[in-house]
């Protein structure tokens, strides 16, 4: 089985973005970048299958710009076999993104690819939806456990209420969540050795995708902060306030 | 003409959510229809949307749309959608919204906006981005706008008399992608999390004084439970009660949150809720800045006293 897994460089979880002061944008410069915590665990996950001799190649993609390659640096460190960038220097909105992605899929025919749910910069959770309607294949979402069997995978998804476990046909795309596993960590020498592997670059022009942007970002603002409460002293000041006062309960 | 709202239900009737996402897509300035994936109970659902407004209810019914099948499922609405010349296509947010919209999205080929929370205007929307620690404007001009709705932020249709006109939809063809193999419920007997009118939240430093105790303070409530993301990693409680912005979204009367730090993760989950209380050993824990009422103090002490205060009601 060759397994896609498709990585994001978005800012880093524990920063907190600024909005720019004319609220044309976040600022995003000089701030500490890192591969989306979702893919990580979609690299993880991708790596454990050829670990068991499930996944016989692991081809790992972004989209983005040059700096973008940095993440592709950290899942060959994971152990990707191979890196591909599709060149954008304007960050794309996921149905583009689906659409390089899909265009990847066709010249790599992956069995499966491997993602994250969502990416924490636009919190979209569109693109493997989008990925596998192009590509015509089955799709499971949320995965937290995913067990290869004969030429389907079992998936169990996360999901309102408690869990759904679906059978899906190969090839397929799966989206993770955190639980699906702890991504390992990374040593050195891995690091050292993803420098020196070759990244393979493909333009959006060559792939026949049209990035412009469909929706027009009008502006952006932080939300209100709510207003400042009262500590109370006790167990019992607590009850008398939910209600005489805040009237809740 | 018109938008579609997709009705998710619980196999009886619309869940609150889908009320107040057809209350959303009313604001879109044109008339609302609805679909409804199942089997025999879909009739049912339709004529829980009597009193919302909507017009007209599809039912999608047959083998692969009752078990919520997002291949077949995706292709039938987009085939609708092209059928009925459909403006817009709304969900309330949800797990399954969420698998399903964007792939209606993508075999409409238009860009849909994720989890909306305003909607200014029939092509102004407002989405949080970074975790929602940013909230963003946007203009929406796609020949089919598709949107998925925070349903916490919308209030639910004002009642009226009507009752939708029931249509029954040929079914497609099943691509046979997937197979559903098993459902598995977290059965409580308590409030559905996301419309529960007050939520008991417990992170990772229920792990002192167990499960137990916040238990017994739901139950007082008539709460729901919901956790942190903490209290999920140390197996307090099931994933599924998880509160966030990458998990559910709440906006309960009273959210009380228990041994929870306040990460923004968290925090963008339930910082619409009408009263905040938290109650946390430490002084210094972020989920004080968002709290109404903060009680600084050790869950061992805090949670026996709490119910012993609420006991004489
Ligand atoms: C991509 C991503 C997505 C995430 N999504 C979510 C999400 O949707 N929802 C979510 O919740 N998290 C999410 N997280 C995790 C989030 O960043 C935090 O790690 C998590 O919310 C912390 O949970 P917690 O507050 O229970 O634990 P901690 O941060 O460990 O806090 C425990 C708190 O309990 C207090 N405490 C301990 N013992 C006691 C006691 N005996 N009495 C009183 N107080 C006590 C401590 O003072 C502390 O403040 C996400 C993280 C990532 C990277
Ligand atoms: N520019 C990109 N390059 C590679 N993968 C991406 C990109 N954008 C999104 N993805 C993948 O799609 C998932 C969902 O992203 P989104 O739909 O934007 O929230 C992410 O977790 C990534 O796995």
């Amino acid at each position: 089985m060759k397994v896609l897994a498709a990585v994001k460089r978005v800012v880093d979880y524990n920063v907190r973005v600024r909005v720019r002061a004319d609220g044309s944008g976040v600022d995003t410069a000089n701030t500490r970048m890192a591969m989306n915590p979702f893919d990580e665990t979609a690299i993880e996950e991708a790596v454990r299958l050829r670990e068991a001799g499930t996944a016989s190649e692991v081809v790992a993609v972004t989209v983005g710009d040059a700096g973008s390659e940095e993440v592709l640096r950290t899942a060959l460190a994971f152990g990707a076999d191979r890196a591909l960038r599709v060149e954008s220097d304007a960050p794309l909105e996921p149905l583009a993104v689906s659409k390089a992605l899909a265009a990847v899929a066709d010249r790599e025919q992956p069995d499966l690819v491997l993602m994250g749910k969502q990416a924490i910069d636009d919190d979209s959770n569109q693109v493997g939806q989008m990925l596998a309607c192009h590509l015509g294949w089955a799709q499971a979402t949320f995965a937290c456990a995913v067990t290869p069997a004969d030429d389907e995978l079992h998936v169990v998804r996360e999901v309102d209420g408690g869990q759904r476990t679906v059978a899906v046909a190969l090839p397929a795309v799966v989206t993770t969540e955190l639980e699906l596993n702890e991504p390992r960590y990374i040593k050195l020498p891995s690091i050292m050795k993803a420098k020196k592997q070759a990244i393979e670059r493909l333009g959006l022009a060559e792939i026949a995708v049209d990035g412009s942007p469909r929706l027009e970002l009008l502006g952006v603002s932080e939300p209100p902060p709510r207003e400042a409460g009262e500590q109370v002293d006790s167990a019992a000041a607590l009850v008398d306030r939910l209600k005489n006062e805040a009237q809740v309960i | 003409m018109g938008v579609l709202v997709f009705a998710e239900h619980d196999g009886a009737a619309v869940t609150e959510a889908t009320r107040r996402a057809v209350s959303a897509a009313s604001a879109l300035g044109a008339p609302v229809d609805a679909v409804v994936a199942g089997g025999d109970e879909a009739e049912d659902v339709a004529a829980s949307l009597a009193g919302t407004g909507v017009g007209r209810a599809w039912l999608c019914q047959g083998a692969p749309y009752a078990d919520q099948l997002p291949e077949p499922l995706a292709e039938r609405l987009v085939a609708l959608v092209r059928a009925e010349g459909y403006e817009a296509v709304v969900a309330a947010t949800s797990t399954q919204a969420r698998d399903l919209l964007p792939r209606v999205a993508a075999g409409l080929d238009v860009q849909m906006l994720t989890d909306v929370t305003a909607i200014e205007d029939t092509e102004t929307f407002v989405r949080p981005n970074y975790t929602g620690s940013v909230l963003a404007r946007l203009r929406c001009r796609e020949a089919v706008q598709v949107l998925t709705v925070r349903a916490t932020n919308f209030a639910p249709p004002a009642a009226d008399g009507t009752s939708p006109a029931v249509a029954r939809l040929e079914p497609g063809t099943d691509p046979g992608l997937s197979r559903l193999l098993e459902v598995q419920r977290t059965d409580s007997s308590r409030p559905e999390l996301a419309s529960a009118r007050v939520v008991v939240a417990g992170g990772r430093g229920v792990a002192d004084v167990g499960v137990g105790e916040l238990e017994a303070l739901a139950d007082r409530l008539g709460a729901a439970i919901g956790a942190s993301r903490g209290a999920v990693e140390a197996g307090l409680l099931p994933n599924d009660a998880q509160v966030g912005l990458t998990a559910k979204v709440v906006a309960p009367d009273l959210y009380i949150a228990a041994g929870i730090s306040g990460s923004i993760y968290h925090v963008s989950g339930m910082k619409d809720s009408g009263v905040i209380v938290a109650i946390n050993k430490d002084p210094e824990a972020p989920i004080f800045d968002v709290a109404d009422y903060g009680l600084v103090a050790d869950l061992r002490e805090a949670l026996p006293q709490l119910l012993e205060a609420l006991e004489p009601s």
